[in-house]
């Protein structure tokens, strides 16, 4: 994993959760974009979160492999609607799966538009 | 003997530091949840226009929270017997209220007048047979508008 860009900044594409941009009329609709990673967990971090899990409270090495997790799948997202053309994704939604012990997918979706 | 006194030591230990990180995490969230409390959080806004607005941005707040040795031992005991497990229900508010306050804070530094549309998210870490380990992530995500 190299130095993390800041989200939509580096490409300056718009990202919202709303049906439209703010500020900006969309002109064209590209369709449905998405992205998705699937992470296993690793052993060190499982052991210090078995640690951490007969106190209880937060298990940041956790929070932070799904942050980052989720940043790679929203990068993918992105690529993929600039592929397309696009510059904006609207209407986004974020979904997780644990598919099996110890492994989780991060899954995120919008539709990929062209604003003025 | 032994996995009495073992059982004992790790029952203290969950009860004692669990409730005091607890006590303190909901210092904390009260805290930060009145120092953030000047910007509105809505989930509507995706059909309903919101005027004099013209920049937007996705923003995500998340945590991963787990439970106690406490805190699980007591949940496997009600699980007998039914009802409300409210050993979790404390658990979870924390983890709601902290994801909430991060995807805040992140909409307060980049200056937003509002986080609209926002979407709470639940997902379980440790899986059914997961070691015993009981920890959830909760995702909040929202579009921040200036």
């Amino acid at each position: 994993m190299t130095a993390r860009p800041p989200l939509s900044r580096s490409s300056g594409m718009i990202l919202t959760t709303l049906e439209g941009v703010p500020g900006h009329t969309i002109v064209k609709h590209l369709g449905l974009v998405q992205g998705s990673t699937v992470r296993a967990k690793n052993v060190g971090k499982d052991i210090l979160a078995g640690l951490k899990n007969l106190v209880g409270g937060e298990l940041k090495g956790y929070t932070e492999l799904l942050q980052e997790a989720r940043h790679e799948a929203t990068q993918r997202m992105m690529h993929e609607a600039s592929q397309k053309g696009a510059n904006a994704v609207v209407n986004i939604r974020y979904a997780t799966s644990s598919l099996a012990q110890g492994a989780a997918e991060l899954f995120v979706y919008g539709t990929a538009v062209q604003i003025d | 003997m032994e996995t009495i006194i073992a059982f004992v030591i790790l029952m203290a230990l969950g009860f004692f530091v669990g409730s005091y990180i607890e006590k303190q995490h909901f210092n904390d969230l009260r805290d930060r949840e009145y120092r953030t409390r000047h910007l509105p959080v809505i989930n509507i806004g995706a059909k309903t226009p919101i005027p004099e607005v013209d920049r937007a941005r996705l923003f995500v707040g998340s945590v991963v929270i787990s439970s106690d040795y406490f805190k699980t031992f007591v949940a496997s005991m009600i699980n007998l017997f039914g009802g409300r497990i409210t050993t979790y229900e404390t658990l979870l508010e924390r983890g709601r209220r902290e994801a909430v306050l991060r995807m805040k804070e992140e909409a307060i530094k980049w200056g937003a007048q509002q986080v609209i549309n926002v979407r709470l998210e639940t997902a379980e870490m440790g899986g059914q047979n997961g070691g015993g380990i009981i920890a959830l992530e909760i995702l909040a995500y929202g579009t921040g508008v200036q």
